[in-house]
């Protein structure tokens, strides 16, 4: 088997900056939010552009809190769900940086870190920024109804995260750093409902935390967290029963961005949270404040992705996962 | 393992760790919710009977109120809250044919009135015009020559 992790060096995180929408402010982990919105349009006429505006805002909280301007800052890795990036690239414009444009569905958070680390490890750039976006209102009307349509939602289905998260990486040494990668594979296991991609999602993650845990050689107790991104309660499940399958047992380690950011029992979220902003709010804003304040000094970050579109599922295709891992330690 | 063992096995999983949907209470709430709207539909056409108007012309004006209805409460945001609650018990009267067509219309009002809300509006009724005035012609062709 190809050897999918890479080690990093000098990849230190500078700063992050979260922001998020009502439902997510109204969630457990609203205190640590960096921003939060009470208005979901943020002041904008339509759900495009009011992403496009929250992932700026983003960006520019990311920087104010690393005391940089975009002229510091070498390459801009970015992405959201949005049909060819809409988001990032209206949003971002402004900011004048060199920009890789992505799309790895609900994982490019962790793909676009990857990218980041790589750019900085292999000298290309001194600082990167990582940052993506997901809209509530702009990813129904994309992927599923329109916001005020009847729709019935089954109990596996999850509920698109209005947030967004930035991190600015960089060689200078912080007390966050980003020790090494695994890119994950596309791992297709023939699941075809839309609306239960915590089941299209959990072989792909087990597939890559697999890689990575013989990959970097280690034992999984090296880890205070292994933090998956949007699994919600069923893809927790199906992951927790597929690695128990390789005969490792994560259930005391793992957390789900998505099983965290709502509470299912009060705010009709179903499954729980997905999308590209639940990772990356949720690290941003949570995980890196753990880290740095030394709760925790040793993560293992999954973004996982659903790897659909609206045609895609008409055409009766399968639903592929891709997960991709970034470890982050605290460093002294 | 081969790859079509793996996804049947794995199907097998998802299908006993992923919880289904309360058959029994969403049919109840559907009877009760969507009961409740043909009651509403029936104490309007009583209403509307009582200005002495022909048989058709009141259940043409009653389907008519009930659409206006299903339209003012997508419009202030109301119908997909009960639809929540009620399930396929607002979708199956006139009322859920209203929200289905508002609803596309005023999400896509970003994209301007053309290519907006004049093309997407039938985003999601379209199928149902489609294949209902399609089964309504064969209906009428053999009702024709049946007669």
């Amino acid at each position: 088997m190809k050897n999918q992790t890479i080690t990093v060096d000098n990849v230190y995180i500078k700063s992050t900056f979260s922001s998020v929408g009502t439902k997510e402010s109204e969630g457990p982990l609203s205190e640590f939010f960096d921003a939060k919105y009470s208005d979901d349009l943020l002041g904008q006429d339509s759900w495009e552009k009011a992403e496009s505006t929250l992932i700026k805002n983003t960006v520019s909280g990311a920087l104010t809190a690393a005391k940089m301007t975009s002229n510091d800052v070498d390459l801009l890795f970015a992405g959201d769900l949005l049909n060819q990036c809409t988001a990032s690239s209206l949003g971002l414009k402004a900011f004048d940086i060199p920009f890789f444009g992505l799309y790895g569905a609900c994982s490019t958070f962790v793909e676009s870190m990857m990218l980041a680390s790589l750019a900085i490890s292999g000298g290309f750039a001194n600082t990167a920024i990582a940052a993506t976006s997901s809209h509530f209102c702009s990813s129904q009307k994309q992927y599923r109804f329109p916001l005020e349509y009847g729709e019935v939602r089954t109990p596996t289905s999850q509920w698109t995260v209005t947030g967004s998260g930035c991190a600015v990486l960089t060689r200078e040494k912080t007390k966050l750093k980003i020790n090494k990668i695994t890119v994950g594979k596309i791992v297709d296991l023939g699941i075809t409902d839309a609306n239960n991609m915590g089941a299209a999602m959990a072989p792909s993650a087990a597939d890559t935390i697999y890689a990575h845990l013989g990959g970097a050689k280690k034992d999984h107790d090296d880890y205070d967290c292994i933090i998956t991104g949007d699994l919600a309660t069923v893809g927790t499940e199906l992951l927790i029963e597929l690695m128990a399958q390789k005969n490792i047992d994560i259930r005391r380690k793992h957390l789900d961005c998505g099983s965290l950011i709502f509470d299912r029992s009060r705010q009709n979220v179903d499954a729980g949270g997905s999308g590209c902003g639940c990772i990356a709010s949720v690290f941003s804003g949570f995980f890196a404040k753990k880290l740095l304040n030394k709760e925790i000094t040793k993560v293992l970050l999954i973004g996982t992705g659903a790897l659909m579109s609206p045609s895609s599922v008409l055409l009766g295709e399968p639903i592929a996962g891709i997960s991709h891992a970034i470890e982050i330690e605290a460093v002294n | 393992m081969d790859v079509k063992a793996r996804e049947k096995k794995y199907s097998k999983l998802v299908k006993k760790k992923s919880p289904s949907s309360e058959l029994f209470k969403d049919m109840c709430r559907a009877f009760v919710v969507g009961g409740l709207i043909c009651v509403v539909g029936q104490l309007l056409s009583f209403y509307i009977e009582s200005f002495g108007l022909k048989k058709e012309d009141v259940s043409s004006i009653t389907s008519s109120l009930l659409i206006l209805i299903g339209a003012l409460l997508t419009g202030l945001g109301w119908y997909d809250n009960i639809a929540r609650y009620g399930k396929a018990g607002t979708l199956v009267p006139i009322t859920g044919f209203a929200n289905s067509i508002v609803s596309p219309a005023m999400e896509y009002k970003t994209e301007g009135y053309i290519l907006g809300v004049g093309a997407k509006m039938f985003i999601i009724a379209g199928p149902v015009l489609v294949y209902g005035i399609s089964a309504s012609v064969i209906y009428g062709v053999v009702y024709y020559f049946m007669k």
